[in-house]
């Protein structure tokens, strides 16, 4: 696949405060890529150079190969979706997806066809007429979506626009979102503080903290290998250990052995094992390689969250069955469960 | 709540003595001859035919040559000025409107008075002209001391509200056009303008009012020969004595300003509507 987009060494500064510590990052044609992270991290930012709202304060932006760093926003060939919608209240809804059409002068015909077109495949087909100021919440997402796409950009950028949902309405909107990528063939550049949502939706995840990516990978890789701390921590629920590689194949900590799929290691070297709540089980005492007492049981709806304080520390654990507090236990896990990674100066 | 209605009494009582009747009094005035004289009041429309002479129509036409031009200057200064004040921080916005508005604090008569004091052939700038070695430039009792005068007299009341339009405008509306393609020009024209459009027409509708019927400036600044509605109005009541024919040009400027009103308000609704 080409690579549409090359963000090369990019820093921004706002005043004294350095929000971006040198992104370098390749987007392809046609991926869904979604920039996940905390608030602050920079992937507004990141996003807000590539749209040309902002000037990055060095490094290079690449667009099919040419530098755009010095091109107006209203000149490129991206399109963006606002966190707030960011719709026209003088315009209605057929006049405010119609605007990026009129402005290039074309032919009325051509965007009559277009907009209906457009209006069809996000599901407001006879909203042309409707006051933008009325619409629901997911009406006017729908709306946004609409005026960016009909301009047939080469990407799409999309600023939190979920943000404002509800949550059945998100779930539905990251389906929906992910059917038109999928059908409309073009890059779309998608920003979440929410981990779920990134993993829902994206073909790759950039996780950024801080002004710097964190790593690259598909959701997958992110989720089973993350590759720090920063990382396993925001990705789903962890538990992160310290312990000992003693050998390939061979981890140590809490003061037991474990069997695990992870080589590469230097003998000995200290790293950081992270453990995910769904992959650990509550067995009988006698049973576990570990042992410790049920400390809290919390009711998440699909499952429990369970406090097992062991030894060392205490453990999370998410099971679909209900423990009663002061249960001494045991806890098993296969080696498949366990991640080490490069203990980081993080 | 019943008893709330009572406490209006007063300002029913108010209005009626000193609004309605003084109206009713130049409404009769105005479509009587007579004067004062209480006995013999003939009804008819003479003071209103009165006004189709010659001098008259000139004195309207000149005053709303004059309303026009200053609205103009007005709308031409104010909106860049109050666009700049919209888009500062939040912080020192209101402290820059007070800027705009501070010279409304001092009296409309002195700050004429000082104007005269600037301007005159031996005022204060032809003064400073002259230290330079520059010849004394007369600008008093001119169509230019005039609309300096009404200009700089009504500006803050253009700019006050063109600026609560943009202040309440959604700034990533600009954002939003320039992504979709639009040029600064085009930003311009087709969002900021249009969003800002009733409070633009609250400023030109308010202006445009207080110049066409303003007669303190025009005197003092223009001399005898600037004679507008206001002065034509003043001087029959006060010099000529002809209440009749004073009150029939108040009418006629009451409904102009009522018939601008009306239009203020249907573009205002229209606004709302849209909205």
């Amino acid at each position: 696949m080409d690579k549409i987009i090359e963000l090369k060494n990019l820093t921004k500064n706002f005043g004294n405060q350095q929000v971006l510590r040198g992104i370098n990052l390749d987007i392809y044609q046609n991926e869904f890529l979604t920039l996940l992270g905390p608030s602050g991290c920079g992937k507004t930012t990141t996003l807000r150079i590539i749209a040309g709202f902002e000037e990055p304060s060095g490094g290079q932006i690449l667009f099919d190969g040419t530098d755009i760093s010095k091109v107006p926003a209203y000149k490129r060939e991206v399109n963006t979706v606002f966190q707030k919608y960011s719709l026209f209240p003088h315009m209605n809804v057929y006049e405010n997806v119609a605007f990026g059409l009129n402005i290039k002068k074309m032919d009325k015909a051509l965007i009559e066809t277009r907009v209906n077109r457009m209006l069809k495949l996000v599901g407001l087909a006879d909203f042309g007429a409707r006051d933008v100021t009325l619409l629901s919440g997911g009406q006017q997402q729908r709306v946004a979506i609409a005026r960016a796409l009909v301009n047939e950009p080469k990407v799409l950028l999309l600023d939190e626009p979920l943000g404002a949902l509800d949550a059945k309405l998100r779930k539905d909107m990251q389906v929906e979102l992910k059917k038109i990528q999928k059908e409309i063939g073009i890059t779309f550049i998608f920003v979440t503080h929410d981990q779920e949502e990134a993993l829902t939706m994206s073909d790759t995840v950039v996780v950024m903290n801080e002004g710097t990516i964190q790593q690259i990978g598909t959701p997958i890789d992110i989720y089973n290998e993350p590759e720090n701390r920063f990382v396993a921590g925001f990705i789903g629920e962890s538990n992160i250990i310290d312990g000992i590689m003693k050998k390939d194949l061979l981890v140590h900590f809490d003061d037991v052995d474990f069997e695990c799929v992870d080589k590469g290691f230097p003998e000995n070297e200290p790293v950081e094992v992270v453990l995910r709540p769904e992959d650990l089980d509550i067995v009988k005492p006698e049973d576990g390689k570990l042992t410790g007492e049920i400390t809290s049981v919390t009711f998440k709806g699909v499952h429990y969250n369970v406090m097992v304080k062991t030894k060392y520390r205490d453990y999370r654990i998410n099971t679909t069955d209900y423990w009663e507090i002061g249960t001494p236990v045991g806890l098993t896990l296969t080696p498949d469960d366990i991640h080490v990674m490069w203990k980081t100066q993080y | 709540m019943k008893h709330f209605r009572k406490l209006t009494i007063p300002y029913i009582v108010w209005c009626v003595i000193f609004i309605l009747i003084p109206l009713l009094l130049i409404a009769i005035y105005a479509f009587t001859t007579g004067g004062n004289e209480v006995r013999t009041l003939n009804f008819t429309l003479s003071n209103f035919a009165k006004i189709n002479e010659a001098t008259y129509i000139k004195v309207f036409i000149k005053s709303l040559e004059l309303g026009f031009l200053t609205t103009g200057i007005c709308l031409a200064a104010g909106y860049p000025l109050a666009y700049i004040i919209s888009r500062a921080p939040e912080e020192s916005q209101d402290m820059l409107i007070m800027g705009v508005t501070i010279p409304t604090w001092i009296n409309m008569l002195l700050r004429t008075y000082a104007w005269m004091n600037l301007l005159s052939d031996n005022g204060i700038i032809n003064t400073l002209l002259g230290m330079l070695g520059i010849d004394p430039v007369h600008m008093m009792y001119t169509n230019f001391s005039v609309i300096l005068g009404m200009v700089c007299n009504f500006m803050p009341f253009m700019i006050i509200p063109i600026h609560t339009s943009l202040r309440k405008m959604d700034h990533s509306l600009i954002e939003a056009a320039m992504d979709l393609g639009a040029n600064p020009f085009q930003t311009f024209r087709r969002i900021i303008l249009k969003l800002s459009m009733p409070g633009v027409i609250n400023g030109v509708v308010l202006v445009f009012l207080m110049a066409i019927s303003s007669f303190v400036i025009p005197k003092l600044l223009g001399g005898g020969q600037f004679v507008l509605i206001g002065n034509l109005i003043e001087s029959q009541f006060i010099s000529i004595g002809d209440w009749n024919f004073g009150s029939a040009i108040s009418l006629i400027l009451a409904a102009i300003i009522l018939i601008a009103l009306r239009l203020m308000k249907k573009m205002d609704l229209k606004e709302v509507e849209e909205n």
